[in-house]
């Protein structure tokens, strides 16, 4: 329960006149500082409870175990073929579903003094979202990397090599962070962080299955096929794929970066505005 | 630095409501530099969104407010830079140990790593945390905490500081603690603006003090002014033997100086007190003079006494405004 009692001692009035009139004045912390700060702040937060790891490696691990061995015959006529199409996909898949916990976060912050305490700092106001987003790099990272891993145990077999993988892995950290933009808009948005689970579940559910990657967009109805190609997610999971198996085109890289691009564009700027005006 | 004359707070006709009711309603006051300013009030007075206005962490609906000279709507950044805030729910992170949130608080101010590091190191001796500094904030006491909370806040020690209820909730130790704080700040030439419930803590601390209530400011003065209109203290004796209450007068008059009553319902005399401990020596002196004492109670007039007696009507608690506030 709470802590033992504390011995309660007089503070030393002297030495407190001393560190107040001592303190020196830095100027003001500078964009990138302010940002490195807060993503410093989050990852001592998965040091400290590392729980909220423990999903970036579970669901992973299930999605591609499950996916591979269920529906990996019925798709592609065996599992081990199959796993040459669906990894680079599951790939995308479990990171996008991690991206989802940075726009819950945001919002339990802002539900705290914490944030006071930032907004009334003279720092870039978005270094505060900026900083916790790079500090889900780490996050990211590890989701992307177990079913990589997994994959590899399993007999995929990356035909781009190991550059290609971690070119596929860099790819991916800059879309989730694009990605991340729209979950941190449901963050400033609503109320409580059970709200914003609600609303963010439906939509990602769409998003990822409603992607190639799964399954081959060509296979689908004419109706859906269009929609499905033009998901962000189906971009993102063809560049991925692309660079595991060393055949990006350009035209794909360039469709991946620009989804990318749109992402940020459209969610970003409204982000913004409504953690700005939060304060108000 | 500029305009580093001139009044810390300046507030003129400061509105702020959520939804149809006015938080803050008409507010108007004047600080100077280097004082404690008490702003004093009940639940819902408006403290929490006067101190929110004023540190730009709110956007008034009308009004002007000038902090060290900045406008805190056009000029929100050079306040900021300025003025540090302690609100009342914690502001601190509760996942990160006490030296780590210091040492961000250091970051955010500007400080270099190894800086950020060696002030963190002075912040937690001088704040009596030494033990504490390596746990997690969650496992913290109270006291600890607050003290973790205001360091943070003087990082770098700022011009203006906003305390909002620093002491609710702690125990004597840990609010004298609190209390020994707030006077080093003012020694080393912070202003504090200090919000309380408590009128023995705005008396103790504060060299002037607003009466807030309803949103806006209903009187103001130095403590003793407030204290002289709230009423002083009272001591009521009742004596054993009734017959010896001529002696007993005669002794309190020269005690106190200051004639004392006798109240035939009750059968007691009740005499004025600035000074409550001398009410004690008052007694010795009684029974030195063989005047037994039966029964004596020595009372401070209460916050809502003090409201009374300023106003003329009691404190209007309305619903509650860190609520509302934080939405």
């Amino acid at each position: 329960m709470s802590a033992p009692a504390a011995p309660v001692n007089d503070l030393d009035r002297s030495s407190l006149r001393e560190v107040l009139i001592g303190s020196e004045r830095p100027s003001r912390a500078g964009r990138t500082a302010a940002s490195l700060a807060f993503a410093w702040r989050a990852l001592l937060k998965i040091k400290h409870v590392p729980d909220q790891l423990s999903d970036a490696i579970i669901f992973p691990i299930m999605f591609t175990l499950l996916f591979t061995y269920l529906f990996g015959g019925a798709v592609s006529g065996s599992p081990a073929d199959y796993l040459q199409y669906f990894l680079p996909g599951v790939v995308v898949l479990a990171v996008a579903l991690t991206s989802m916990y940075t726009g819950i976060t945001l919002n339990q912050d802002m539900a705290k003094g914490t944030f006071d305490r930032f907004r009334s700092l003279p720092v870039w106001r978005p270094s505060v979202l900026v900083g916790s987003m790079l500090g889900d790099v780490v996050r990211y990272a590890v989701a992307s990397a177990v079913p990589v891993l997994l994959g590899l145990l399993l007999g995929f077999r990356p035909e781009g090599g190991l550059v290609g993988v971690l070119l596929a892995l860099l790819f991916l950290q800059l879309f989730t962070f694009s990605l991340a933009w729209v979950w941190t808009l449901f963050g400033v948005m609503m109320r409580t962080p059970t709200a914003v689970q609600g609303a963010t579940f439906p939509l990602q559910f769409i998003l990822v299955f409603g992607s190639n990657i799964l399954v081959d967009p060509s296979t689908m109805p004419s109706w859906l096929e269009p929609v499905v190609s033009a998901n962000p997610v189906s971009h993102a999971a063809t560049v991925v794929r692309g660079l595991m198996h060393g055949s990006a085109t350009p035209g794909e890289l360039v469709s991946g970066f620009a989804a990318c691009a749109v992402l940020i564009l459209l969610f970003a700027p409204p982000t913004m505005y409504f953690y700005n005006r939060k304060q108000r | 630095m500029t305009s580093d004359s001139g009044p810390a707070i300046e507030a003129v006709d400061l509105v702020k409501g959520f939804g149809s009711r006015r938080a803050v309603d008409g507010l108007n006051m004047n600080v100077p530099r280097g004082v404690v300013y008490g702003l004093l009030g009940p639940n819902g007075a408006g403290k929490t969104t006067t101190v929110r206005l004023l540190s730009t962490l709110a956007r008034p609906d009308s009004g002007t407010a000038r902090v060290l000279g900045h406008d805190v709507v056009a000029e929100a950044d050079s306040v900021r830079s300025r003025v540090s805030l302690t609100g009342q729910s914690t502001t601190v992170d509760e996942e990160l140990t006490g030296r780590e949130n210091l040492v961000l608080a250091a970051l955010l101010r500007g400080f270099r790593r190894g800086a950020a590091r060696r002030r963190a190191d002075q912040l937690v001796e001088a704040f009596d945390l030494a033990d504490a500094a390596d746990r997690l904030l969650r496992t913290y006491s109270g006291g600890e905490k607050r003290r973790i909370d205001i360091a943070a806040s003087i990082v770098t020690t700022p011009d203006l500081l906003f305390l909002d209820e620093p002491t609710t909730g702690l125990d004597p130790r840990s609010r004298s603690q609190v209390w020994d704080i707030v006077r080093a700040m003012v020694e080393a030439g912070t202003t504090v603006l200090l919000t309380t419930q408590n009128l023995e803590e705005a008396d103790r601390l504060a060299h002037f003090i607003a009466l807030i209530d309803g949103g806006r400011v209903v009187a103001k003065g130095t403590p003793a002014e407030i204290k002289e209109a709230a009423g002083e203290a009272t001591l009521r004796l009742g004596l054993r033997d009734p017959l010896r209450r001529e002696d007993a007068e005669a002794l309190l008059a020269r005690h106190f100086g200051v004639d004392s009553t006798w109240d035939p319902g009750t059968g007691r005399l009740s005499v004025p007190i600035s000074e409550p401990d001398r009410a004690a020596l008052a007694i010795t002196e009684l029974s030195r003079a063989g005047v037994e004492v039966s029964e004596f109670t020595a009372d401070q007039p209460s916050l809502d006494e003090a409201f009374l007696a300023m106003t003329g009507h009691r404190t209007t608690t309305v619903g509650s405004e860190e609520e509302e506030a934080l939405r």
